[in-house]
C-alpha cells in the first residue's frame, strides 16, 4: 500500500515540458505532468485542449518536439509503445482495441503468445489469464470470445491485458462513456482495488461528478498548457470548469421560462419497433421545452427515430398541430413540420464531407427547387448567410467542408439545417454530447430561443444537469415506457433517478 | 475542377507523347491522322458513355460489374433478333433500351431494399446476363451485314469539319450524354442528393431525403447508358460475338471513373473527371497499338500500372495538400 498523499513519495511518472506542435498547430507547450503510486489522477480540459496528445505521448504513440518522461526516475525513451509498455505505461483506448473474434485468453496475449516447440501454449495462457482477470475481478471463460461479452466485460479484458504485462501505468481515456451505471460501478470498484496495489491510474473523462468521487488530483490542461492541478479537498465542479474553462461558468444552466401556448405535438398511445408491448402518450405546447431522462437503454432514442419516420411506429397517432402525420420516412416526418437533431451528430447529422453551404441547405433544397428539379442557388445562399449569421457558425467561410467545424459548431449547423424549414416540433437526441463547456451553453440558449419562438422542444439527455437546468417539464423512461411526468416545481435528480430504475413513487402520475 | 488537373495533365503528356512517338520516329502521320483521331474519339465516345453511367453508381458508394455483359446482351441481342429473327427494327430498339431499364430497377431493389452488396448483385448480373446472351444466341455471332446503314450511321458515321477528319457521331451523341448528366449532378436537386448520399448515407436520410430512390436512380441510369453504349458498338463494329463482346468493359468503365477522381467510398466525381479518365486510357491503348505493336499482348499489363501509377500519385498529392493545410 502507497502513500495517498500526493507530493509525500516520488512520482511514479513524471513528464517535464513536454512540447508538441503539428504543421500549424501547437498542440502542447512546455506540459507536465505526475502521477504518483496508488493516485487516481483525473486528466482535464475541453475537446482540443491537448489531453489526446497528451496520452498518445506517454504511451509512446507519438513523439514529443521537446520534454522527458521518466518511470520512478528512470528516463523512458519517447515515441516507441514497446518501450512505453516496457517501463509499464499501458494506454486502455476509448474505443476498445481487441479483436471481438478472438478468445479473452488470446487477446490478453496477443503478439506475445507463450509458446513450445512453435506451437501455441494454451494452458499458460489459460492459467496467466485466470490470474489477471482475477484481479479485475471479472469472472469469464478465458476460452470465451471476446465478441460475446459486455462492453464493460470487454474493458475489464482490456485493463487485465495491460495487467499481464505488468503495468504500473494505467491510463484510461473515457473509459465510462459507454458502460451502463452497474458497469461503471463495476470499473469504479477495479479502479479503487488497482489504487491499493500502488498502480498509478491517469483517468480522462467529461464527466465532472465521476471525477469528483474518483479522483485525487485533477490536472487540467487548457489550449495546450497545464491550467493548474487541484488536490483532493480542492476538486469541486465549480473549481473544475473554471480551470478547463478559465473563466466562470454558471453551475447549472437555469432557463427562463415563459408560458407554453397551445398543444403543438400530440403523442398517443405510440407503439414502437424496439418496444412493441409499450405505448406512449405525450404532448408538447409551444414554447415548452421538455426532456426525456432515462438510462441507456429505456427507449428515449427509438421513440424519437419512430416519431421522426426513421423507424417507422407500429401503431398510434401522431399530431402537429392538430393534423395527423404518418411517419413512414423522415421525409414525411420533416414535411409534417418536425425537426430530428439525432444522437450520432457525425454520421446522423452532418454530412462531414461536404461544406456549411450544402449542409445548412440540404433540408430545404426540395421546397426552395426551381422550375421542378433545379436548385435555387440564390436561396442557398440567402439560407447559409443568415444561419451563419444568426447562430453564429463559427467558419472560414461557407464552402468549408462541416468535417474541419467543432463539435458545437456542427450542432449548430445541424440545427441551421432544420431552421431553414421552420419547423413546429424540434426533436433533441443529446443535442450537446461532446460538446465543450462553453459551447453547450450557446445550445441551450439556442433551445430558449427556439421555445420563445413558439416551436415545441423535445429533448432528450443523459446528463441530469441538463435536464434539470433546461426543461419546463420531464418525461421519464424506462424499458420502453414513460413511467413518470415531473413538472419544473418537483424536479429533483433523486425524483428522475428513481423513475429512470423503474420505482414508482407519490409525485409520479403515469399518462 | 482541382480534382481533374491531374489527370487533364497526365492525358495531355500521355498525348503528345504518343504523338511524338508514332509520327516524329516513324515520318508519317500515324497517330495525327484524320483516320486515326476520328477512331479514337469514336472509343472515347463509347467507353466515355459506359464511365458516365458507372460514376453515378460509384458516387452512391456502389460499384456496377454487369456493365459488360449489359453491352453484350444488347450488342448481340440487337441484331440477333433484327437480323437473325426478322423482328422489326423499332421494336427491337425499343426493347433494347427498355430491359436495361429493368436490370437497372432490379440492381438497385436488391441493393436499396435487400441490403445487398452491389458487389455481389452486379456480379451476378454480369454471369446471368452474358449467361442468358450465349445461351439464346447459342454462341452465334451476331451482326447487320450490308444492312441497317442509316441505323449505322449513329455509330460509324460523322459530321465533316475539314478534308480528311470529320466529327464522329457518337462523340456528338457522348456529349449530350455528358451534358445531361453534368447538368444532372451539379444543377439539380438530385444531384446534390446523390453527392450527399454518397458521403453519409444515414445523414442525408436523416435529413428528410428518400436516398433509397435516388440509389434505385442511379443503378437505373448506368444500365440504360450501358444498354446505349452497346447499341452503339455493335453498330460500329458490326458482329458481336457473345462469347467477348463487352469482355473488361465494366473494369474499363470504372478505371476511368476512378482515374477521373470518383472515390470508391462514393461522393464525390465530376463528368469531366471521368471524361479525361476514358481518353486517357484509350490513347495508351493507341499508343501501345501504334508504337509499340510487338507488346500488343501486354496491353492490360500497362494500362493497369498506367492507372495504378495515377492513383498512387493522386494520393501522395492529396496527403501532401493534407499536411500543408494541418
Amino acid at each position: 500500500m502507497s502513500d495517498r498523499t500526493a507530493g509525500v513519495s516520488a512520482p511514479r511518472l513524471a513528464a517535464s515540458g513536454i512540447c508538441k506542435s503539428f504543421p500549424g498547430v501547437r498542440a502542447l507547450h512546455e506540459v507536465s505532468l505526475k502521477a504518483f503510486p496508488g493516485e487516481v489522477l483525473a486528466l482535464l480540459g475541453e475537446n482540443g485542449a491537448g489531453k489526446s496528445t497528451l496520452m498518445k505521448i506517454l504511451a509512446g504513440v507519438q513523439k514529443p518536439d521537446a520534454g522527458t518522461i521518466a518511470v520512478d526516475g528512470l528516463p523512458v525513451v519517447t515515441g516507441s509503445v514497446q518501450e512505453s509498455l516496457r517501463q509499464g505505461i499501458a494506454l486502455i483506448h476509448q474505443e476498445l482495441n481487441l479483436a471481438t473474434n478472438l478468445t479473452v485468453g488470446a487477446n490478453i496475449f496477443l503478439g506475445r503468445e507463450p509458446h513450445r516447440y512453435g506451437w501455441i501454449d494454451e494452458k499458460a495462457i489459460a492459467a496467466e489469464s485466470r490470474r489477471v482477470l482475477e484481479l479485475v475481478g471479472l469472472d469469464v471463460d478465458p476460452a470465451r470470445e471476446v465478441g460475446e461479452l459486455t462492453l464493460g466485460q470487454q474493458q475489464l479484458v482490456e485493463i487485465a491485458k495491460a495487467l499481464s504485462v505488468n503495468a504500473r501505468v494505467l491510463i484510461l481515456d473515457e473509459p465510462t462513456s459507454s458502460l451502463s451505471a452497474r458497469e461503471t460501478e463495476r470499473l469504479f470498484e477495479v479502479m479503487t482495488d488497482l489504487r491499493k496495489r500502488g498502480v498509478s491510474l491517469i483517468y480522462i473523462s467529461h464527466r465532472l461528478a465521476e471525477i469528483q468521487r474518483m479522483a485525487d488530483r485533477v490536472t487540467v490542461l487548457r489550449d495546450g498548457v497545464n491550467a493548474g492541478d487541484l488536490k483532493r479537498d480542492e476538486i469541486t465542479h465549480d473549481a473544475m470548469v473554471r480551470l478547463m474553462v478559465g473563466r466562470d461558468v454558471s453551475r447549472v444552466y437555469q432557463r427562463t421560462a415563459g408560458k407554453p401556448g397551445a398543444v403543438v405535438l400530440a403523442v398517443h398511445e405510440l407503439r414502437t419497433p424496439a418496444n412493441p408491448a409499450q405505448s406512449v402518450s405525450f404532448q408538447v405546447r409551444a414554447g415548452e421545452i421538455v426532456g426525456l431522462a432515462g438510462l441507456i437503454g429505456a427507449g428515449r432514442t427509438e421513440l424519437l427515430e419512430a416519431l421522426f419516420g426513421v423507424t417507422p411506429p407500429l401503431s398510434g397517432e401522431i399530431q402537429v398541430e392538430g393534423k395527423a402525420i404518418r411517419p413512414q420516412h423522415p421525409r414525411d416526418a420533416v414535411l409534417g413540420g418536425l425537426a430530428l437533431v439525432p444522437e450520432d451528430r457525425k454520421k446522423q447529422g452532418v454530412v462531414l464531407a461536404e461544406s456549411v453551404q450544402r449542409n445548412l441547405s440540404l433540408a430545404s433544397l426540395e421546397r426552395d427547387r426551381v422550375r421542378g428539379i433545379f436548385l435555387n442557388e440564390a436561396a442557398e445562399s440567402g439560407i447559409t448567410a443568415q444561419m451563419i449569421r444568426e447562430l453564429r457558425i463559427k467558419t472560414p467561410g461557407e464552402e468549408q467542408p462541416v468535417r474541419f467545424l467543432s463539435g458545437g459548431n456542427q450542432q449548430k449547423v445541424v440545427i441551421g439545417k432544420w431552421l431553414a424549414m421552420s419547423p413546429r416540433v424540434f426533436l433533441l437526441d443529446e443535442p450537446t454530447r461532446g460538446i465543450d463547456v462553453g459551447a453547450k451553453q450557446e445550445i441551450y440558449q439556442l433551445m430558449e430561443k427556439l421555445a420563445a419562438s413558439g416551436a415545441a422542444i423535445f429533448f432528450v439527455s443523459s446528463e441530469l444537469e441538463e435536464i434539470l437546468g433546461l426543461a419546463d417539464r420531464v418525461l421519464v423512461m424506462h424499458e420502453g415506457r414513460i413511467t413518470g411526468e415531473l413538472s419544473r416545481a418537483e424536479l429533483s435528480e433523486e425524483r428522475i433517478m428513481t423513475l429512470a430504475t423503474g420505482g414508482t413513487t407519490a409525485w409520479s402520475h403515469a399518462p | 475542377m482541382k480534382r481533374i488537373i491531374g489527370i487533364a495533365v497526365l492525358l495531355l503528356v500521355v498525348y503528345l507523347a504518343t504523338w511524338i512517338m508514332a509520327d516524329a520516329f516513324s515520318g508519317r502521320a500515324v497517330f495525327m491522322s484524320g483516320y486515326n483521331q476520328e477512331n479514337l474519339l469514336r472509343r472515347i465516345a463509347l467507353y466515355g458513355i459506359l464511365g458516365i453511367g458507372v460514376s453515378l453508381v460509384i458516387i452512391t458508394g456502389g460499384i456496377d460489374l454487369s456493365l459488360g455483359s449489359v453491352v453484350c446482351l444488347v450488342g448481340v441481342g440487337v441484331p440477333w433478333l433484327a437480323v437473325g429473327h426478322g423482328w422489326p427494327m423499332p421494336v427491337v430498339l425499343l426493347l433494347a433500351l427498355a430491359l436495361p431499364l429493368a436490370i437497372g430497377l432490379g440492381h438497385g431493389l436488391l441493393v436499396t431494399r435487400l441490403r445487398l452488396q452491389p458487389f455481389i448483385v452486379t456480379l451476378c448480373g454480369l454471369l446471368i446476363y452474358r449467361g442468358v446472351t450465349r445461351g439464346f444466341t447459342q454462341d452465334q455471332t451476331a451482326g447487320f451485314g450490308n444492312g441497317f446503314k442509316a441505323l449505322r450511321w449513329l455509330a460509324n458515321g460523322e459530321v465533316p469539319l475539314f478534308p480528311g477528319f470529320g466529327l464522329p457521331v457518337p462523340l456528338l451523341i457522348l456529349g449530350v450524354v455528358a451534358g445531361l448528366i453534368a447538368v444532372f449532378l451539379n444543377k439539380t436537386i438530385y444531384g446534390r442528393y446523390l453527392l450527399a448520399l454518397g458521403n453519409s448515407e444515414e445523414a442525408a436520410r436523416f435529413s428528410g431525403i428518400h436516398t433509397d430512390r435516388m440509389i434505385i436512380v442511379a443503378y437505373v441510369i448506368c444500365s440504360f447508358l450501358a444498354a446505349l453504349a452497346g447499341l452503339l458498338f455493335v453498330l460500329d463494329v458490326n458482329l458481336a460475338q457473345p462469347v467477348d463482346f463487352g469482355n473488361f468493359y465494366e473494369l474499363f468503365a470504372i478505371a476511368a471513373a476512378v482515374l477521373g477522381g470518383c472515390s470508391l467510398r462514393g461522393g464525390t466525381g465530376t463528368v469531366l473527371g471521368v471524361l479525361a479518365g476514358t481518353a486517357l486510357i484509350q490513347v495508351l491503348r493507341n499508343m501501345i497499338n501504334l508504337v509499340f505493336p510487338a507488346y500488343q499482348n501486354m496491353e492490360y499489363a500497362v494500362i493497369g500500372l498506367v492507372i495504378l501509377a495515377g492513383v498512387v500519385t493522386d494520393e501522395l498529392a492529396k496527403r501532401a495538400v493534407a499536411r500543408q493545410k494541418a
